[in-house]
């Protein structure tokens, strides 16, 4: 049995939901981008229905910790292939087992859905080290990036809490969306600017003492350097040669 | 104008770099006034130096003018160097500007002495209540205290502060009256001592009274500089040790002398700065602060030195060899971190694990211990029977030979501690 939903964690927990309602056996879960349609297999489409996910996610509030909660939540943002069944199999498995059944790390969606947590875990911590702002010239300090993993939603506590006395605009070139924070509350932005227009901010936008800070930023990097240490594995060990495009210090 | 600031920058964070502290983490400090900035519990690495080391906070000295004449400081008087000393405001401005753009965690603020000690002292502090009380700022401070301040300055200033330093610099006060005859161990324990007393009154004092302000809550540190005196690893360790116990220090930061001239007292320029042997000291320092080792179990008369080809919890299991093997299925949790290959995270899973039934080697495996490693000095379910005991040179050549490739391929990496 194939279960097609739209790829919203809505429509995945609906598909959870309406498992339990059936209970077809053994399916497996698409999203409609990728099922390519089977003739031999019997499909159902799920819509995604808001009461029943909300019944689903409080349910599972009940079995589980917030830890696993939110490395639930994690893995559904990494966005991978994989992923969707692997939280669909795991949301049932939590549900027909008894407190407790997440520590059974020999279960293997349990185990696909703690590392994949951990590595949008990861990609969040590094976005919060990387992200590097630059002042526009009407005060807002802006920063574009593409990750691998949705992590935006997960950022918003972190600079909500740090930048509260400046607006600040994070935007996903990649997904085309992004955080506004305007000195009150951070609110989901769409910009209709075309994108490569995002992707570098072009001179005369930017605040007149912006490439004086970059700059010291970038004389601060050197000079804090001890050549006589020199160890560039461990550097790129730490900082990824796909972030570098992010760094003013690596520019 | 820009110019300047950026020539005084080069020459007052080349001059602040060999500190090598630059920890932002322990600090809980909330943004609670809506201002810039907040503490990280676990800290932020904004970015790492080409020599592997992170870089968290914007670290600078306020000036390294000095009149004092450390051997081993490359602002000591007598050192022929480009002078420069930043305003406060420049120290703020710098400050605030580079936390707004996520480049930093926050300041670690530290000077050469001018004038007098208090003179400098009392400059420090202004610059951090400026940016604590005018710029409300909110972000991370290290501040680097100076020898001989007042108690009422240091006082002030642990106010405003998460995390104090003063550096021991030498690890013996022989080692450190022959390069800086001026100065002496003494004039770092009254200091540590009096924050130390602060930190545990402030304390006592919140508990009963919620508004008492936080007072360094992210603990002291101190830094001491090694190969550039002939001590031992012996002397080192317990000389940091007992500081680590007299001062609850949150760490002690190993720093291998980085040559700066040609002081017949030191290593000359062009010496391999000693960082294997720093590494050998940090993970030396781990064992004793988070494996339950007393430091003379580590080094002692008989082995004042650290092993350099391996690292000093294997060496010391192969010292030991008839406290093995250990029974992974009923050994106490204190034990079993002292197996060679097993560390911190992996030993408490094999608590938890256990409870459900007897380990197998599959199982350990998976648990994430180093097997191959570990495998000398344990017996589990299924332990294979073995004919003949190994000796410790036998086991130590074994292990070598695995290990061998890795380790010659990146001699200077932070090995991995087990
Ligand atoms: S007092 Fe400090 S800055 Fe001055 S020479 Fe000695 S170590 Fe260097």
């Amino acid at each position: 049995m194939i279960y097609i939903f739209d790829g919203t964690l809505e429509g995945l927990l609906t598909a959870v939901f309406e498992w339990f309602e059936r209970k077809p056996g053994v399916a497996t879960l698409k999203s409609k981008g990728t099922h390519q349609p089977d003739a031999f297999m019997p499909s159902f489409e799920v819509q995604s229905d808001r009461e029943k996910a909300d019944r689903v996610w409080r349910g599972l509030a009940q079995k589980l910790d917030r830890a696993w909660m939110r490395r639930a939540y994690c893995a559904y943002l990494s966005e991978l292939p994989q992923i969707h069944h692997d939280l669909f199999q795991f949301i049932i498995y939590i549900f027909q087992n008894p407190h407790g059944a997440a520590q059974n790390y020999g279960h293997p969606q349990v185990l696909s859905i703690t590392q994949t947590a951990r590595k949008v875990e990861r990609e969040k911590h590094r976005m919060e080290a990387f992200i590097r702002f630059q002042k526009t010239a009407d005060g807002i300090f802006y920063c574009g990036i593409d990750p691998d993993f949705n992590v935006i939603p997960l950022l918003v506590n972190h600079f909500k809490n740090r930048y509260a006395d400046q607006q600040w605009i994070i935007y996903d070139l990649k997904r085309h969306y992004g955080l506004f924070y305007d000195l009150q509350t951070v609110e989901e932005i769409e910009m209709g600017t075309d994108i490569s227009l995002l992707k570098k901010t072009s001179q005369n936008l930017l605040d007149e003492k912006e490439n004086l800070y970059a700059d010291l930023w970038k004389n601060y990097f050197k000079s804090t350097n001890i050549v006589a240490r020199k160890n560039t594995k461990l550097h790129t060990q730490h900082v990824p040669k796909r972030y570098w495009k992010y760094l003013t210090e690596k520019l | 104008m820009s110019e300047r600031l950026i020539q005084k920058l080069n020459i007052l964070a080349d001059a602040a770099k060999y500190d090598v502290s630059c920890s932002s983490s322990g600090s809980d400090r909330k943004n609670t006034n809506k201002g810039l900035g907040n503490g990280h519990q676990s800290g932020i690495c904004h970015t790492y130096t080409e020599d592997g080391r992170c870089v968290s906070l914007l670290k600078i000295l306020l000036t390294n003018h000095c009149i004092f004449d450390c051997a081993y400081c490359v602002s000591r008087r007598s050192n022929d160097i480009e002078r420069a000393a930043f305003t406060v405001d420049e120290v703020v401005e710098l400050t605030m500007n580079f936390y707004r753009r996520n480049y930093i965690e926050g300041l670690f603020l530290s000077s050469g002495i001018f004038k007098s000690a208090d003179f400098t002292m009392e400059r420090l502090l202004r610059a951090v209540k400026k940016l604590r009380l005018e710029e409300n700022y909110n972000g991370y401070i290290h501040l680097k205290t100076i020898p001989g301040a007042s108690d009422e300055l240091i006082t002030e200033a642990g106010l405003y502060v998460d995390r104090m330093s003063i550096n021991l610099e030498m690890p013996t006060e022989a080692g450190l009256k022959l390069l800086a005859p001026e100065k002496s161990h003494q004039d770092v324990i009254k200091p540590l001592g009096f924050v130390k007393n602060q930190i545990v009154q402030f304390k006592e004092e919140k508990k009963l009274i919620k508004s008492v302000p936080k007072f360094v809550p992210a603990g002291q540190s101190t830094q001491m500089v090694v190969g550039a005196t002939p001590e031992t690893d012996k002397d080192i360790m317990y000389t940091a040790a007992s500081f680590y116990k007299s001062f609850s220090l949150k760490r002690v930061y190993y720093s291998g002398y980085i040559p700066i001239s040609n002081d017949s007292r030191m290593p000359i320029l062009g010496t391999q700065p000693p960082l294997l042997r720093e590494n050998r000291l940090y993970q030396t320092d781990w064992l004793m602060r988070f494996y339950g080792f007393d430091v003379k179990e580590l080094l002692n008369d008989n082995n004042p030195h650290l092993d350099t080809d391996i690292d000093p919890k294997l060496s010391w299991a192969l010292r030991n060899m008839h406290l093995f093997p250990i029974d992974i299925n009923t050994a106490d949790y204190q034990l079993i971190l002292r197996i060679p290959g097993i560390g911190i995270g992996s030993a408490q899973k094999i608590i938890q694990a256990r409870k459900f039934g007897k380990l197998y080697v599959h199982q350990l495996k998976k648990i994430g211990i180093a097997y191959n490693r570990a495998k000398h000095f344990i017996t589990c379910a299924d332990t294979p029977f073995q004919l003949k005991d190994f000796q410790s040179h036998q086991i130590k050549g074994f292990i070598l030979a695995e290990s061998q490739s890795k380790y010659l391929k990146t001699p200077h990496e932070q090995l991995l501690l087990f």
